[in-house]
């Protein structure tokens, strides 16, 4: 954990390598985005001694970085012909690259917000509304993450047993729950995101005795929610599932302006209901902390 | 600027935004005013009717394709540069300015260079002191669909930066789009034309005030003869 400045030599002259943490990736889509997630999804610094054909090169002396850029759980092309390798390539290569190096920049500007998951970051600099600098770059990069993983090459389809269990209660069918998403897609104005969450009516806090006070969230449901430019349901306490990037970035060198046909190969092709089972089971055991329950998705 | 880019942008978008506003607007009262009207009264002061995304899209995309001009760029002149050089010190200046607005519009939006008059845009202050200096350009930037006409300013250039705008010939890389636009595309011409349009409304404006407060004043001077206390400032409010 970065507490503090430099806590690595430096060395001058000769480019610091940083380490990206890669998860091991699980059949059921990744272990990101979790608000259990051990301290390794911090990024660990390791300046590695350098061979010595590259001191030559005159390049930036020293790059730091304090978040690294995930790689999707699958390849660039993978996910063609419903999203082109180009929009990959430009999508993650280069905007949520970007978004990468500028958090990194803004937290090496001051150490006060060393030290936090990403998820935390994201609700920290929200700052209830008035965000910090550090905000935009801190939240699509989270989104991101979260977006890519939303995905899988094969995906769509519909969801089994727990997930579908739950969209029922709540929707009333699958159908229903599609139909809302898609309309949430094509009513957002300018950039922003459309999210299946799972929405939380916090009640009273509950003071146990001998413990800590601890949150009952008496009432749970899943809920469409659409959110603009990069505002994330994280920062009012719901649990997102799946997202849909609806940035014109996300889709316009396949699509044009044809959200309708985006959002319906989404739906259909990409989805990720494996991914969306993984972080609905770890919702209910985040929620039921206090109360084992093995979840059964 | 491609061919394809203006097929979809103006072909799809725009065209859209029209299409889509007259369905809204048909047989409400927003159906005769004028599309400056239109945006002002769905603006609502912040609180945004529906027609107001519409609306001010195809207000800003009509303002945006007329702002440019093939073989365009370079410098201004006349009493716009010298306005520039006025207000923000010198032309490169204001590019500058106008770039980075411009590039860090987060999200969808607009950057502007707007005439600002010096009138305050609320129903109950008064600018105690009108001069001409605080006539100036200013460089500002707008989300989503919002535009300077809602906050009493006269737009004279804009650029659209929407991602749908820029992501055929240039995919993210927004600070080129710019730079292109500034330095091939923007018609010095027009700008300067609706400088001095704007310079003729403020100053219409102000005549119209003036003439008011005379109004006013004659009245309530016949009414107030007999009265010694008179407080100078309590009815000239707008």
């Amino acid at each position: 954990m970065l507490k503090s400045g430099r806590p690595w030599p430096d060395l001058i002259g000769s480019p610091t390598i940083v380490l990206t943490m890669m998860k091991k990736r699980t059949e059921m889509g990744s272990v990101t985005c979790n608000p259990l997630a051990p301290p390794s999804t911090r990024l660990l610094l390791n300046p590695l001694k350098i061979p010595k054909q590259l001191h030559g090169s005159q390049r930036a002396s020293k790059i730091i970085a304090y978040y690294g850029l995930k790689t999707p759980p699958y390849k660039l092309d993978a996910l063609e012909p419903y999203m082109s390798k180009r929009t990959l390539e430009v999508h993650w290569g280069e905007l949520h690259r970007g978004y990468v190096e500028g958090l990194n920049k803004h937290l090496a500007k001051d150490d006060v917000l060393y030290g936090y998951t990403l998820d935390e970051l994201v609700k920290v600099s929200y700052n209830s509304g008035n965000p910090l600098p550090v905000f935009n770059n801190a939240v699509q990069v989270w989104n991101h993450d979260f977006f890519w993983e939303s995905m899988q090459p094969g995906g769509g389809d519909i969801p089994k047993y727990g997930v579908l269990e739950q969209i029922e209660k709540d929707f009333g069918s699958f159908t229903n729950f599609k139909e809302k998403f898609i309309e949430a897609a094509l009513t957002l104005f300018g950039s922003g995101y459309v999210w299946l969450v799972f929405h939380f009516v916090d009640n009273i806090f509950r003071l146990v005795l001998l413990r800590n006070f601890s949150v009952k969230r008496e009432e749970r449901r899943l809920a469409v929610v659409k959110t603009s430019n990069a505002i994330n349901p994280l920062v009012w306490n719901d649990i997102p599932i799946i997202s849909l990037d609806m940035w014109e970035h996300a889709y316009y060198l396949d699509y044009k302006n044809d959200k309708g046909t985006y959002t319906n190969v989404f739906m259909n092709h990409l989805v990720s209901w494996n991914a969306a089972m993984s972080r609905m089971a770890r919702a209910e055991a985040f929620v039921n902390l206090g109360e084992p329950k093995i979840p059964i998705a | 600027m491609s061919k394809d880019t203006l097929e979809y942008h103006w072909g799809k978008h725009h065209r859209a935004y029209v299409e889509n506003l007259n369905k809204q607007i048909v047989g409400t009262e927003l159906d005769g005013m004028s599309l400056e009207d239109v945006i002002i009264v769905s603006y609502n002061k912040g609180n945004m009717l529906p027609p107001f995304n519409n609306a001010a899209q195809a207000w800003n995309h009509e303002f945006f394709w007329e702002s440019m001009k093939p073989g365009g760029g370079g410098k201004p002149s006349g009493e716009l540069l010298e306005l520039i050089e006025r207000d923000f010190g010198s032309f490169d200046r204001f590019l500058e300015e106008f770039k980075s607005a411009a590039a860090t519009q987060f999200g969808s939006g607009w950057a502007w260079l707007a005439y600002k008059a010096n009138r305050l845009n609320v129903d109950n202050a008064v600018n105690p002191f009108p001069s001409e200096k605080d006539k100036k350009l200013v460089v500002v930037k707008s989300p989503n669909a919002v535009n300077p006409l809602v906050w009493d300013y006269s737009p004279l250039l804009t650029i659209d930066v929407w991602e749908h705008a820029y992501f055929l010939d240039f995919e993210n890389r927004r600070p080129n789009y710019i730079s292109v636009f500034m330095d091939k595309l923007v018609s010095w011409e027009v700008v300067s034309k609706r400088l001095e349009i704007a310079k003729a409304r403020a100053t219409k404006r102000e005549m119209e005030e003036e003439r008011r407060k005379k109004e006013e004043e004659e009245e309530n001077s016949e009414d107030e003869a007999v009265e010694v206390y008179v407080d100078g400032d309590e009815s000239e409010s707008e």
